[in-house]
C-alpha cells in the first residue's frame, strides 16, 4: 500500500526582550541557576505578573509577517499542571483567544512553492530546568528561564514529507530572525520543534492517528525523527497493528522515537483565563505603527531579487535564508550591477570559504563595497575566475580592494591579442607532437595546449582568447 | 488612650502629650494581657514594633511626621511583611518569613504606622467564622462564646477589643464586613482595583480586595487614604489619582437618594437583625435621606456563582504551596509525587483542601462551560443588578449577614449552611463594588449587629460620608466589650 504522511508542527519561539513576560527580570541565557528569578519567577505567595509590553509587539511583528488576524482583544489562560521547575503550580499561556491567528507561510520544496497555514501564534511563559545531573539522585532547579517569554507557532497539518516540515521550519527561523524577533539559537534552545506526525493510505480523507514528537532542537533532528516515525507508523500498521495516540521524545544518538506518555495520561490542564491579567487591547493605531517598523519580508525580497536581478527563484530563496545575507547580496548587486554574478560567488566561494571557517555572513570581513570591486573586474575582464579567486582569498585576509591587489600582485587578466598571439605561437612551436594529435582529430589536445599557454602567462591569459586563438592558429 | 481613635491618637502624638513608643508599649501591654482569651493575633514581636516605634518618634523629632506616623495598627497575616512571618492562617506557611513587602504595608510604612503584631485568620482567607485557622480560633471579644466572623476575624476581634486602633484586613465575598459587623467595628472594602493586591497572599484573584477596620468611618477615611493608590505591579490595580477619602465626611445627608433592595428584606433575616437594619434607616431619614425600594433579582445566584468562581482561582492560586521552594514540606516521601501529596495533605486545613477539590473539579474538562463559564455569566447579571438599582439612587442599604454572630462550632461541621450566611456579602465582591459594615445596634443576645452600605464604584468617600454621618448621630461604633 502507499502511504502517505501528514505533519503539523508547534513550534516554541523565544522571544528575544531583555526582561521577561511577566517581571522585571533579566532574560539573559547562561548565568549562574536562580540568580535571573525574581520574587515573581519564584512563585512567592502574593507576587503578581505584569506584561512586558515589547512580547505583544513581538507577537504582532509576527503575526503582520505571517499575514495573520491579530486578535486585537486576547486573553492570558493559566494552563495547571505540577512540576518542580514550574514554580505556580501553572502556566500562563494563551488558550481560546491567542493574539495571533488564522496566518500562512509559503515555503519552496524543489521547485515548488507551498502555502502552509498557521492555526495560531500564542504569547506564553517559559518553564525553568530541572537539573538531574550531578545533584546525586536528587533533583536541582534553575529558575533562569522560568517566565523567558515564548510565542508558541502552530501550523495545520499541512506538510506531506519531512522534507516539506523541514522547509517550513526553517521558513519559520528565518523569519523570526528576519524580524528581529528571536535569536535563533536553536542549542539554547531559543527556537524548538514539536511535530505532529500521522499517517493514512494514499488517497484517504481523514486523518490517522497522531504522535507528537517533542523538543527538536535541530533541523536535522526534526527530518530524522519524522522519518523514523513516519516508517515505525506505517510498519506498525502493516504489521497489524494501531497507532495509539501519544507524546514521544526523539533519542538522537539511537535515531528512534520512544513513548513518554500515552493518551491515557494527558493532563486535564483546567484552563481558565488569569484573573491577575486583563485581556490585552491592542489598537489599530498600535498594529498600524508596528507595521511601518516592519522590515521587507523574504517573501517580497525574493520576487523582488528576482525580478530586479534576474536572479533565478532558486537563488533568491538561497539569498532571502537570512536578513543580514539578503542585505548584503543586494548592497554588493546593486553595488557591481552584477546580479548573477553576485548570487553566484555568495552561493559558491564565499559560502564555501565561510563554511570552511565556520562563519556566518555577519562575521564576512569582505564588505559589500570590496565584494563588489571585485565582480566588476570580473565582469569587465580584468580577472579571470581562477585569478578572481585569488584575489578573493588575498582580500579576505586583508583590508585591501581588488584593485589594489591586482595591481600589486600584477595579477590583470592579458587580453591584448598580440600579446597572447605571441605566447601561442610559442606553444605551438615548442609543442609539435600535441600540435599533431590535435590535426589528427584528437580534440583533446587542444585543452592540452591551452593548458600551456595559460602557464606560460602565469594564469592571467584570458581563457576565451586562448582558446579563439589556439583554434585559429590551427585552422 | 485605648479607647482612642486613630484621630485622636493622631492628635496626641502631634500635641506631644504621648511618644509612639508609648503608645506601642500600652498596646502591647493589653494584647498581652488579652490576647491569650482571644488569640486575635499569630504573630506578636515586641522589639521589632519598638523599634518602628521609634524609627517614628525619631521622624516627629525630625519633623517628618505624617498624620498617622507613630500611630500603631495591626495587620492581617494576609499581607506579606519583610522580615514577619507571613502565615495566611495556615501550616503550609507556617515556617514562611517574607523576603519583602506588600503594597499595602510598604504605604503603611510610609505613612510610619506601627505595627503591632499580625491578626489571626481564616486560612488563606477562606471562612466565615474564623474557625479555619491553623492558629486556632478566635474569639469574639463580646462573648467568648461566638465566633468574631471570618476571614479576618482576628482584625476585626482585634480593634473591638482595643487591642489596637486599626487594622488592615481583606475580603474576598465579605471578609471585612462580616466580621466588622459580628464585633461592632467599622470597616471598609473598597472597589475592586483601589488597592493593590501586590503582596497579599491570593485567594480569589478577581474578588480579592484589600480594605482596613476601625472604630469610626472618619478612621476607615484615614487610613484607607494610606493604603489606597496605584499600583503598576498589580494589573488590575486601577490608574486613578490619589483621592483624600475624608474629603466629604462632613457633607450633609439631605437629599440622599438610599436604596433598599427588597431581597435583602425577605425571609431568612433575623428578625432582630432587621428591626436593627430599620432603625439605622430611620435615624438617616432623620437626616434627611429619601428611601427608595431597589431590587437586585439574582442576589440568591450570588453564592452558588461565588462558590464556583473562588474555588476555581483558588484551586490554581494554591497549587504554588508544593512544598518545593518554601512553606511545608513533608518529612518523608517516595517520589515528587509522593511529596507534593503528602505535603498538601498535610500543610492544608480541611476548607482550603475542600474548596481547592471544588475549583478542581469546576475546571475540568467536560464541566468547564456548566460551571465556570455559567456563574461567568451569572456574575455579569449581578453586576447589571446593581447598575440598575443604581440608577435610582446614591448607596444601598441592608444586613451584612442575616444573624449576629453565632456560637463556635455551631455551623462548623455544615459548610453549606456556613457559605448561606454570606447571601448579603458575596454578590458585592462579584460585582467590584465598594462596600461596608458600620456599627447599628445589638441582637437579642447581646452581639454587635452592622449596617452594610453598598456604593457605586468608586463612592468610597460618599459611604464614607453617609456612616459618618450616622456615626454622629448614633454611638454604638462607641460601645466596647467588657474585658
Amino acid at each position: 500500500m502507499k502511504w502517505e504522511v501528514v505533519i503539523g508542527l508547534e513550534v516554541h519561539v523565544q522571544l528575544n526582550t531583555v526582561s521577561k513576560i511577566f517581571s522585571g527580570a533579566s532574560t539573559a541565557f547562561g548565568a549562574e541557576p536562580n540568580t535571573q528569578a525574581s520574587l515573581v519567577e519564584l512563585a512567592l505567595p502574593g507576587v503578581l505578573p505584569v506584561l512586558n509590553k515589547a512580547v505583544v509587539e513581538k507577537a504582532i511583528r509576527l503575526g503582520l509577517a505571517l499575514d495573520a488576524t491579530i486578535n486585537q482583544k486576547n486573553v492570558f489562560a493559566r494552563k495547571n499542571y505540577f512540576y518542580p521547575d514550574l514554580p505556580k503550580g501553572y502556566q500562563i499561556s494563551q488558550m481560546e483567544l491567542p493574539i495571533v491567528e488564522h496566518g500562512k507561510l509559503n515555503i519552496l520544496v524543489g521547485d515548488e512553492e507551498k502555502s502552509i497555514r498557521v492555526t495560531r501564534a500564542h504569547m506564553e511563559e517559559d518553564a525553568g530546568k530541572s537539573l538531574h545531573e550531578d545533584f546525586h539522585g536528587m533533583t536541582g532547579i534553575d529558575l533562569n528561564r522560568a517566565g523567558t517569554p515564548l510565542l508558541e507557532v502552530v501550523s495545520e497539518p499541512d506538510m506531506r514529507s519531512a522534507e516539506e516540515a523541514v522547509a517550513y521550519a526553517k521558513a519559520l527561523h528565518t523569519l523570526v530572525t528576519w524580524l528581529g524577533i528571536c535569536d535563533g539559537n536553536m542549542q539554547e534552545g531559543s527556537f524548538r520543534v514539536d511535530a505532529n506526525v500521522s499517517v493514512r493510505p494514499f488517497g484517504q480523507a481523514e486523518f490517522g492517528t497522531r504522535r507528537e514528537v517533542k523538543n527538536l532542537n535541530s533541523f536535522r533532528f526534526l527530518e530524522q525523527a519524522i522519518k523514523y516515525e513516519t516508517q515505525w507508523q506505517i510498519e506498525t500498521i502493516e504489521d497489524g497493528g494501531k497507532v495509539q495516540q501519544a507524546t514521544v521524545l526523539f533519542d538522537p544518538d539511537s535515531g528512534e522515537t520512544r513513548m513518554m506518555r500515552s493518551k491515557e495520561d494527558a493532563h486535564d490542564y483546567r484552563y481558565f483565563p488569569d484573573p491577575d491579567l486583563l485581556p490585552v487591547r491592542i489598537s489599530n493605531e498600535q498594529i498600524a505603527r508596528v507595521r511601518s517598523e516592519m522590515p521587507e519580508l523574504p517573501a517580497q525580497m525574493k520576487a523582488r531579487f528576482v525580478d530586479a536581478f534576474g536572479v533565478t527563484p532558486y537563488d533568491a530563496a538561497v539569498l532571502t535564508g537570512s536578513r543580514a545575507l539578503a542585505t548584503y547580496f543586494e548592497s554588493v548587486a546593486t553595488a557591481s550591477g552584477q546580479g548573477k554574478l553576485a548570487a553566484n560567488w555568495l552561493g559558491g566561494d564565499v559560502a564555501a570559504r565561510l563554511n570552511r571557517e565556520g562563519k556566518d555572513i555577519a562575521e564576512l570581513p569582505i564588505n559589500a563595497e570590496r565584494l563588489s570591486g571585485l565582480l566588476v573586474r570580473i565582469a569587465d575582464g580584468t580577472l579571470s575566475n581562477k585569478l578572481a579567486k585569488q584575489v578573493f582569498d588575498a582580500m579576505w585576509d586583508s583590508e585591501l580592494s581588488a584593485d589594489v591587489i591586482i595591481e600589486r600582485d600584477g595579477l590583470k587578466q592579458v587580453s591584448d591579442v598580440g600579446a597572447i598571439e605571441k605566447m601561442v605561437e610559442e606553444v605551438l612551436a615548442a609543442n609539435p607532437k600535441a600540435v599533431e594529435e590535435f590535426r589528427a582529430g584528437k580534440e583533446k589536445a587542444l585543452n592540452a595546449l591551452a593548458g600551456q599557454v595559460m602557464k606560460a602567462s602565469k594564469g592571467k591569459a584570458n581563457p576565451a582568447q586562448v582558446q579563439e586563438i589556439l583554434k585559429q592558429k590551427l585552422a | 488612650m485605648i479607647h482612642a481613635t486613630l484621630k485622636q491618637l493622631s492628635q496626641q502624638l502631634a500635641d506631644k502629650q504621648v511618644s509612639a513608643v508609648e503608645l506601642a508599649t500600652g498596646y502591647l501591654q493589653r494584647i498581652d494581657a488579652l490576647n491569650p482569651q482571644l488569640n486575635a493575633f499569630i504573630t506578636v514581636d515586641r522589639d521589632k514594633t519598638l523599634l518602628e516605634a521609634a524609627a517614628a518618634d525619631a521622624r516627629r523629632a525630625a519633623g517628618l511626621a505624617g498624620v498617622l506616623t507613630g500611630v500603631p495598627i495591626a495587620h492581617k497575616d494576609i499581607f506579606c511583611q519583610q522580615g514577619w512571618k507571613t502565615s495566611c492562617g495556615s501550616k503550609m506557611l507556617d515556617n514562611f518569613v517574607s523576603p519583602y513587602d506588600a503594597h499595602v504595608i510598604e504605604q503603611c510604612q510610609a505613612a510610619g504606622l506601627v505595627t503591632l503584631g499580625r491578626t489571626n485568620m481564616d486560612e488563606f482567607a477562606m471562612g466565615s467564622s474564623n474557625e479555619n485557622s491553623y492558629y486556632g480560633a478566635v474569639r469574639n471579644p463580646w462573648d467568648l462564646a461566638a465566633i468574631p466572623g471570618g476571614s479576618s476575624g482576628g482584625s476585626a476581634a482585634a480593634v473591638a477589643a482595643r487591642l489596637a486602633p486599626a487594622a488592615t484586613a481583606t475580603d474576598t465575598g465579605g471578609s471585612i464586613r462580616q466580621p466588622a459587623s459580628h464585633c461592632g467595628v467599622t470597616g471598609i472594602k473598597p472597589t475592586y482595583g483601589v488597592v493593590s493586591r501586590f503582596g497579599m497572599v491570593a485567594y480569589a484573584s478577581s474578588l480579592d480586595q484589600g480594605g482596613v477596620m476601625a472604630q469610626t468611618a472618619e478612621d476607615c477615611a484615614l487610613m484607607l487614604s494610606v493604603i489606597a493608590g496605584f499600583d503598576e505591579r498589580d494589573s488590575t490595580s486601577l490608574e486613578r489619582a490619589r483621592e483624600d477619602y475624608s474629603r466629604d465626611l462632613a457633607q450633609p445627608l439631605a437629599g440622599l437618594r438610599v436604596g433598599l433592595p427588597r431581597e435583602y428584606f425577605a425571609d431568612g433575616l433575623a428578625a432582630d437583625v432587621g428591626r436593627i437594619i430599620d432603625n439605622a434607616v430611620s435615624e438617616l431619614k432623620k437626616l434627611g435621606a429619601e428611601v427608595v425600594e431597589v431590587s437586585l433579582p439574582n442576589t440568591r445566584l450570588s453564592i452558588p456563582a461565588y462558590y464556583v468562581i473562588a474555588p476555581a482561582e483558588a484551586s490554581a492560586n494554591l497549587s504554588r504551596f508544593d512544598g518545593v521552594r518554601y512553606g511545608h514540606r513533608a518529612s518523608e516521601y517516595k517520589d515528587l509525587v509522593d511529596m507534593y501529596e503528602k505535603s498538601r495533605a498535610e500543610g492544608f486545613g480541611s476548607e482550603v483542601k475542600r474548596r481547592i477539590m471544588v475549583g478542581t473539579y469546576v475546571l475540568s474538562h467536560g464541566y468547564y462551560d456548566a460551571y465556570y463559564i455559567k456563574a461567568q455569566k451569572i456574575r455579569r447579571l449581578i453586576a447589571d443588578d446593581f447598575k440598575a438599582a443604581f440608577a435610582g439612587c446614591d448607596v444601598i442599604l441592608g444586613p451584612v449577614a442575616p444573624t449576629a454572630a453565632f456560637n463556635l462550632g455551631e455551623k462548623s461541621g455544615d459548610p453549606v449552611q456556613m457559605y448561606l450566611s454570606d447571601i448579603y456579602t458575596l454578590s458585592v465582591n462579584l460585582a467590584g463594588l465598594p462596600a461596608m459594615s458600620v456599627p447599628a445596634g445589638f441582637s437579642d443576645n447581646g452581639r454587635p449587629v452592622g449596617l452594610q452600605i453598598i456604593g457605586n464604584y468608586f463612592a468610597e468617600a460618599k459611604m464614607l460620608n453617609v456612616a459618618h454621618q450616622f456615626q454622629q448621630v448614633t454611638d454604638w461604633h462607641g460601645k466596647a466589650p467588657a474585658l
